[in-house]
């Protein structure tokens, strides 16, 4: 009974790290650089970003769902073939869908919405995790790789919204306190209209990369120190001892 | 038909809508295979073969069998099952008649599949309606002649890219930039520099 419990917690751990760990340990745009072409192509604004990200969701959980339920069924030679053909099933079903319930989308996303067919996430997640795990684990792991798919997508579109426009997403401006008034400043005045243009995409994906990167070292550089200082303790402590210890023997030959 | 139509399909696809650095299609070997000069020439090759017969296959099969059948929105999955297969079919062809040049491309190949710039320019052929502008015939060699101008644009950038990549390793970057954040930040500055050619057809 205990047993089971304790084995039925240890599950649902593994379900929920396999769904977190899309988010920020393995996060397939600034971990992996998997899906740079709609990372780059589609993040001019938050909306857009979310946009794909979702329809990548769908694409993601479902061709996962496929892949994993047939895994046994298909040879191994014509493999990525038949997973070619499931997700791009799926992105037909998707553009069709949103080609009638979200025609703004449709337009903004263009091209980019067939070619999630080739987003090398997807394949990837379908050839390294679907095809050797259950149907429910992989149904997470897509979901929650999408949906880190999805937050970094955002984020792009975030920083570059705001670095072109001054708006926080959706159109919308903070009101800027000293608008309008002595010095007359606006949102326009600090407008890098660069960032919306492609080269924007590079550049605030590289900068992204470089403080992720820049926080992983110091974490590093703080594990090392510790352990560093931890063994510098033990070894403190270790001479210590012998002293007292070649003392003791000292006074006790004495 | 003036020959003009060509020179502009050529100039526009290789420098003005640049795959890479202004479409954004095939950034993914633009950033994997640029580490060495020579892989990335290899890369661009292999990609300039596959991406004009494979934009000429699919240019045929959509106007002559998606569009009678009125099956057009089949069409993402019929190009890329024909993408898949060509170069499968490319792969074993090049490995019959030459194994110095299967050596050489061999291992881009499988790559390839996944390259957006392929499906992208398959897309944007459609897209763009040549066949509605200069007839399916002569769209057809408009198409062709962009795919090329289109992938000499993939091989320019990515050469030049990996020229620039192979002296960064040399130079003294700080730690947190080092490798692929410095490389996006290279790649950035030669989107702006790209971004000056707009304007000129």
């Amino acid at each position: 009974m205990v047993q089971s419990t304790a084995k039925k917690k240890k599950a649902g751990n593994t379900y929920l790290t396999n769904f977190v760990k899309g988010f920020i340990r393995e996060n397939p745009i600034f971990v992996f650089l998997l899906g740079m072409c709609p990372a780059l192509a589609v993040t001019d604004s938050l909306e857009t970003g979310l946009g794909m990200g979702l329809l990548v969701v769908f694409v993601l959980t479902l061709s996962n769902i496929v892949v994993s339920l047939i895994k046994n069924l298909i040879p191994d030679e014509i493999r990525i073939p038949s997973y070619i053909v499931i997700i791009a099933t799926f992105v037909t079903i998707v553009e069709m869908l949103t080609e009638a319930f979200a025609p703004p989308l449709y337009e903004s996303l263009g091209i980019f919405i067939p070619l999630i067919v080739v987003n090398c996430l997807i394949m990837g997640r379908a050839t390294s995790f679907a095809s050797k795990n259950t149907v429910l684990m992989s149904a997470i792991d897509g979901l929650g790789m999408a949906l880190g798919f999805t937050v970094a997508l955002m984020l792009i579109g975030f920083s570059r919204e705001i670095l072109a426009t001054g708006a926080i997403g959706y159109g919308i401006y903070l009101p800027l306190p000293v608008e309008g008034s002595l010095f007359n400043l606006s949102y326009a005045l600090f407008n890098m209209e660069v960032f919306v243009g492609p080269a924007g995409g590079f550049l605030v994906i590289g900068i992204w990369l470089a403080v992720f990167n820049a926080i992983g070292q110091s974490k590093q550089r703080k594990k090392e120190e510790d352990r560093r200082r931890w063994i510098e303790k033990k070894k403190r402590e270790a001479a210590e001892r012998k002293r007292k210890k070649a003392m003791e023997s000292a006074g006790g030959s004495a | 038909m003036s020959m003009t139509v060509f020179f502009v399909a050529i100039v526009s696809a290789m420098l003005i809508n640049n795959v890479v650095l202004m479409r954004f299609l095939g950034v993914c070997p633009f950033l994997g295979v640029s580490k060495k000069s020579e892989t990335a020439l290899g890369m661009s090759a292999a990609v300039m073969f596959v991406m004009v017969v494979g934009s000429i296959l699919t240019y045929l099969i959509y106007y002559f069998v998606l569009e009678p059948n009125d099956i057009t929105y089949i069409s993402t999955i019929a190009f890329i099952l024909v993408i898949a297969s060509l170069v499968q079919f490319v792969e074993m062809f090049i490995k019959k008649i030459s194994k110095k040049l299967y050596k050489a491309l061999g291992i881009y190949l499988p790559l390839i599949v996944t390259n957006c710039a392929i499906l992208g320019v398959a897309e944007l052929n459609i897209r763009e309606g040549y066949a509605a502008d200069y007839g399916i015939g002569q769209g057809l060699l408009v198409a062709t002649t962009s795919a090329i101008g289109a992938a000499l644009g993939f091989a320019l950038v990515i050469f030049a890219f990996s020229s620039i990549r192979e002296r960064l390793d040399a130079a003294n970057v700080p730690k947190a930039w080092k490798g692929i954040p410095i490389s996006l930040i290279v790649a950035g500055i030669m989107a702006l520099a790209f971004l000056g050619l707009e304007g000129i057809v």
